[in-house]
């Protein structure tokens, strides 16, 4: 295997310099580039997804009043710039796609699995370099679809990111009909974006390892990633059937999902959550790999229990596919079943507690430093509790039956995808900026932005907890039409001038990404001073990553290591004593 | 895979192109079809004659059943006597009200008469006024919410485009039809007893019976006409009428509640899930419980 | 911030509280205890001059520990709860002399079909109010909840009763009113533009109230139908 990876790498490194800028950075097969370019897309739909739901808050917080600037808006969604119903309805529906789909998702599968796996496990690139760059180039149609059904006639899909049927599949219940067959066909085609990334993780990971990486030397984050890329392969086919049947429904007359001809509602319920709630597990697997790598550097300590998070890692995974009727409980499936998901989803949470008492274990004794990405990484733990916490309650059935569909679910949505999943890449982004571009971000702009982010997200969505309680339910176009919901409206108030500040801050991250892409301090090989692979490499690393495959001598988290001269001990460092292997030039065949 | 990707763009190109053009069908936005219309030409009197005449109700009209508003309270106060359903409208000499008469076959095909100004279907104490509203094709109707709270206009016509909007508030909306029909009926979701038909043709030769029954079409060019007589409950009649210059051609039509077993309703189409076209439509739309 | 739930005005809206009480309980003694951790490693093992990290690889001990305590609690939970869960949604113990209702959902309203005074639905003397529903006091009331377009859900939030109506499908829902009043009645499943409007309200009346109204509308609705 080495053998080869080096004839690749000698290979590459003479090409690479003859390319031209088209091939080196539009159709590009390196795996750090794909990531890149999976990094712009993404951050551009965290943005424009985060101003959906800004523009939601405003109507919800101020039913009826005209939003700023919402005069170029057309007449079909905001005559007057006063948002109509219906578009509201598109809002919520593109928001959740938005970001699931096109930011967090492509986020942690199109730019951490890309960026990582090769760096952190010796590889010159992934095993298939042009199905890579396939996978990129397939999200951008599908991207372009989602984004252009906002310009056909009836607008955005609007029957929630869950899309139940019957209001998804027949038009005339939903008003809107070119555009919620968009959704299905732009999501299906993600699709195959994701399982061309899969394929490849899962092979490069298996297959693709430096000598001396064996399992368990592997950095966390590959192991989250690859578990990850294994659910993805597995999850997402059944959302893809299921759009399929629903896009069948929409444009041939069939009658899957509705019952005048035939089908079940509750069918799209079944496949959609199948799909779905793995689906959140692939959203939060990989942030904890990070946050367990960035946390273990940051306090100059071993993982805490590196074998457990492996194992709780597994454990998520597996028992993900068994908790999906919880998703469901109310929603008329036999009742029994929902006895079983109860205990199957009480369960789920063992494992993530397992991580979160190993998080706490590894600050213990440690010797933390405080750097933007560990202050994200903390965050994450501290928020990932809550949001983890707040699911306990929607688990127990009878308790599901107040907080279903209220705002209480929403929090604990945007607790663990927000607190959790969005902190550990913003992490994740100052940690490994310096490797992707060569250049530090700006630490005190990181600074001042994680500060504001971390108060105004606290004070954003944790009062949602509150209005649910209260009962507000969720997608509601106007709450005051509800005698028991006006009581809670200066709490809706509340939220959304926190929310607006919130996103205002995010424009600090605009801002320092930018920037430090082409002002930043440049950046050694190894800022951090730490273990995994990739910082052995320059920053940012050649085509081919390393100039001689790394031998691997130890695990990734051999910090503060007794007899050690500094606090950290990468891990192709020879041991004492023994020579650095001289660079291979010919195949040892 | 390529071929998945080509086979997916053409059905986008196609589904792109459907949703931006929205040509064929109706529903659209009016625009200012009017405008660019040449300036009428004032019609001489001496050519054109009238159409008048009145639709009589024989027996005793079903009384319309009430309509429960205590969950609108605001639409409640606009009707301290309590509303009904105006399935049949009867006044106290036996007129019918709600008739939509109009020249089905017989014209020339034009040039008519532009179409002048932009009628406006109110929705006002959640009931749709009026009942019954006629239209050329092309021709710009303003939907009104006099009641400042959501209404949704849920239009179901066959030959033109349906079309489902709101009025969340006090607004107006416009919309036009490209496509004679008749009728289309409309409802509103929020409030399920409110209905209305709207009556497309494409020529200015219709009118619509008021409370008394009599009804009076203008400025008719001479000639031998087939006019049709449409109820939502009694259905059509047909009758020939000539029309000759400055004369008035009379027309009397009667219906009775035994023509309600057997009307044949032209309407817009249910949402029929079953996938096929029923073709005629033997129902009346109702619309109030 | 409020963690306490609206009045409760149902029988078994008590033991789904008490349920919520529970948890609130176990999560804020977990959220305290967890953060307070947190924050104290925070502070005490920040990074000084000369301070060194212990190398400690993990503990076997305190996995298993770690592990079978949460296990434990959330299993019992999972027992406890179920118990209420049984109790509310099993169509097999619904009471058997409860008033028997039909509420059909639609884009957007709810219409209640009540039996007349013969206690029968489906029988000549029936009536159907919109978006009304009225029930007497201290009596099980048993919904047939269907949906005639799209997924609904029928959500009384000071009766903790929520059941999604949904299209094809005849699903028993039942509940108990322990006092009268005026109350809630909403859709909590995204079911179109007029979702947020989709109100109705519950009036829970005494026996004799309910009875007079339901002679009254019965006689009404007769009158309206043989016209």
């Amino acid at each position: 295997m080495s053998a080869t990876a080096i004839e690749h790498v000698g290979a590459h490194a003479v090409q690479h310099g003859d390319l031209p800028f088209i091939r080196k950075y539009i159709f590009s097969t390196d795996h750090k580039v794909i990531g890149i370019q999976f990094l712009i897309m993404s951050l551009g739909f965290l943005l424009v997804g985060g101003l959906l739901a800004l523009t939601m808050r405003w109507q919800i917080a101020w039913p009826g009043r005209a939003i700023p600037g919402g005069g170029i808006l057309p007449e079909t969604m905001a005559p007057g710039g006063i948002m109509l119903p219906e578009f509201y309805n598109s809002l919520v529906t593109m928001h959740g796609t938005f970001m699931i789909f096109f930011a967090i998702m492509p986020l942690l599968v199109g730019v951490f699995a890309n960026y990582l796996i090769p760096l952190q496990i010796g590889a010159p690139d992934m095993a298939f370099p042009r199905l890579n760059m396939a996978s990129f180039w397939t999200a951008v149609p599908a991207a372009l679809l989602m984004i252009a059904s906002f310009f056909v006639e009836g607008g955005a899909a609007a029957a929630g990111w869950t899309s139940y049927p019957p209001l998804s599949a027949v038009a005339e219940f939903s008003g809107v009909s070119t555009g919620q067959e968009l959704w299905c066909l732009s999501l299906i085609i993600l699709g195959f974006s994701s399982l061309m990334g899969a394929v490849n993780y899962i092979t490069t990971v298996i297959n693709m390892r430096a000598p001396g990486m064996t399992w368990f030397r592997l950095p966390l984050p590959v192991w989250a990633l690859f578990i990850t890329a294994i659910l993805v392969l597995l999850a997402v086919p059944i959302l893809t059937g299921a759009l399929i049947l629903l896009y069948f429904d929409q444009v041939l007359g069939t009658g899957f999902y509705l019952p005048e001809r035939g089908g079940q509602p509750l069918l799209w319920q079944h496949l959609f959550w199948f799909f779905g709630h793995p689906e959140v597990y692939i959203l939060i697997l990989p942030p904890m790999g990070m946050v367990s790598e960035i946390l273990a550097n940051g306090a100059r300590k071993p993982v805490f229990g590196y074998h457990a998070m492996v194992i709780a890692i597994c454990a998520i995974a597996f028992l993900g596919w068994i908790v999906w009727g919880h998703h469901m409980f109310q929603s008329g499936m036999n009742p029994m079943l929902g006895s079983t998901f109860m205990v199957t989803t009480m369960i789920i949470a063992v494992p993530s507690a397992i991580k979160t008492f190993n998080w706490l274990a590894t600050l213990w004794k440690g010797d933390i430093h405080f750097t933007v990405p560990v202050a994200h990484a903390l965050a994450f733990v501290g928020m990932f509790v809550i949001g983890g916490l707040s699911g306990v309650f929607m688990a127990s059935t009878p308790v599901d039956i107040y907080i279903h569909d209220t705002y209480f679910i929403v929090a604990h949505i945007h607790y663990v995808l927000f607190g959790g999943s969005l902190f550990a890449i913003f992490g994740a982004i100052a940690y490994w900026f310096p490797k992707m571009f060569g250049r530090m971000m700006n630490d005190r702009l990181g600074w001042i932005h994680f500060w504001l982010t971390f108060v105004f997200y606290n004070l954003t969505f944790f009062p949602m907890h509150q209005l649910g309680l209260g009962g507000m339910m969720r997608r509601l176009y106007d709450p005051t039409q509800y005698p028991h919901l006006e009581p809670l409206q200066p709490l809706n108030r509340f939220v959304t001038v926190n929310a607006l500040l919130l996103g205002a801050a995010q424009l600090l991250f605009v801002a320092n990404f930018l920037w430090s892409m082409f002002r930043g301090r440049k950046a050694v090989a190894n800022p951090w001073r730490a273990n995994s692979l990739e910082w052995s490499a320059p920053s940012p690393p050649p085509h081919g990553n390393f100039t001689v495959t790394p031998i691997v001598y130890r695990g990734p988290y051999e910090y503060s290591a007794p007899g050690a001269e500094e606090d950290y001990l990468p891990q192709d460092r020879p041991p004492a004593g023994q020579p650095a292997p001289a660079p291979e030039l010919v195949p040892a065949q | 895979m390529v071929r998945l990707h080509d086979s997916m763009a053409l059905l986008v190109a196609g589904l792109l192109l459907t949703g931006c053009g929205g040509g064929g069908g109706g529903g659209e936005m009016a625009g200012g079809e009017s405008a660019g219309a040449p300036a009428a030409a004032a019609i001489d009197p001496t050519t054109v004659g009238t159409i008048a005449g009145r639709i009589a109700f024989e027996g005793t009209p079903p009384a319309g059943s009430p309509i429960d508003m205590s969950e609108e309270p605001t639409c409640a106060e606009k009707h301290p006597n309590g509303a009904s359903t105006e399935e049949v409208v009867v006044d106290q000499n036996g007129g019918l009200g709600n008739v939509f008469v109009y020249i089905k076959e017989g014209l020339g095909g034009g040039p008519y008469p532009p179409a002048e100004g932009s009628p406006v279907l109110d929705q006002d104490g959640c009931v749709y006024s009026p009942h019954v509203i006629g239209l050329r094709t092309g021709q710009s109707l303003t939907i009104r919410n006099s009641d400042g709270l959501l209404h949704n206009i849920n239009a179901k016509p066959t030959t033109n485009r349906t079309f489902n909007i709101s009025q969340p508030t006090t607004m107006e909306t416009t919309r036009s039809f490209p496509l004679a029909e008749v009728m289309i009926p409309v409802a509103c979701d929020v409030h399920g007893w409110m209905q209305a038909y709207i009556g497309v043709v494409d020529h200015p030769y219709f009118a619509i019976s008021g409370a008394d029954g009599t009804f009076r079409i203008e400025n008719v060019p001479p000639g031998t006409y087939t006019v049709e007589t449409w109820h939502e409950r009694y259905g059509t009649q047909t009758v020939q009428v000539t029309v000759a210059a400055q004369e008035t051609a009379d027309m009397q039509v009667t219906y009775s509640e035994q023509m309600a077993a057997n009307a044949v309703v032209p309407l817009g189409a249910p949402i029929d899930l079953h996938g096929h076209d029923t073709g005629k439509h033997a129902g009346t739309a109702h619309g109030g419980r | 911030m409020n963690w306490s739930l609206p009045e409760n005005v149902s029988t078994f809206g008590a033991q789904i509280d008490s349920i919520y009480y529970l948890i609130l309980g176990i999560t804020a003694v977990i959220f305290f205890a967890v953060e307070a951790l947190l924050i104290y490693f925070i502070i005490r093992y920040r990074h000084k001059e000369g301070r060194k990290a212990a190398y400690i690889q993990g503990s076997t001990r305190l996995e298993v520990l770690w592990t079978a305590i949460p296990l434990l609690i959330l299993v019992l939970l999972a027992f406890q709860s179920r118990s209420v869960w049984v109790a509310v949604k099993d169509p097999a113990r619904i009471p058997p002399d409860a008033l028997e209702l039909r509420v059909a959902a639609k884009q957007f309203e709810w219409n209640v079909t009540y039996p007349g005074p013969d206690g029968r639905l489906g029988t000549a003397d029936d009536f159907t109010r919109r978006s009304q529903l009225r029930i007497p006091v201290d009596r099980p009331v048993r919904i047939t909840l269907t949906a005639e377009d799209v997924i609904h859900s029928f959500f009384l939030p000071e009766f903790r009763v929520k059941q999604d109506a949904v299209p094809g499908m005849e699903i028993p829902v039942w509940f108990q009113a322990t006092r009268t009043g005026e109350f809630v009645l909403g859709c909590a499943e995204l079911c179109g533009l007029g979702h947020y409007r989709m109100r109705g309200t519950v009036t829970v009346q005494t026996a004799e109230e309910f009875d007079a109204w339901q002679r009254e509308q019965s006689t009404q609705a007769g009158a309206a139908a043989a016209n």
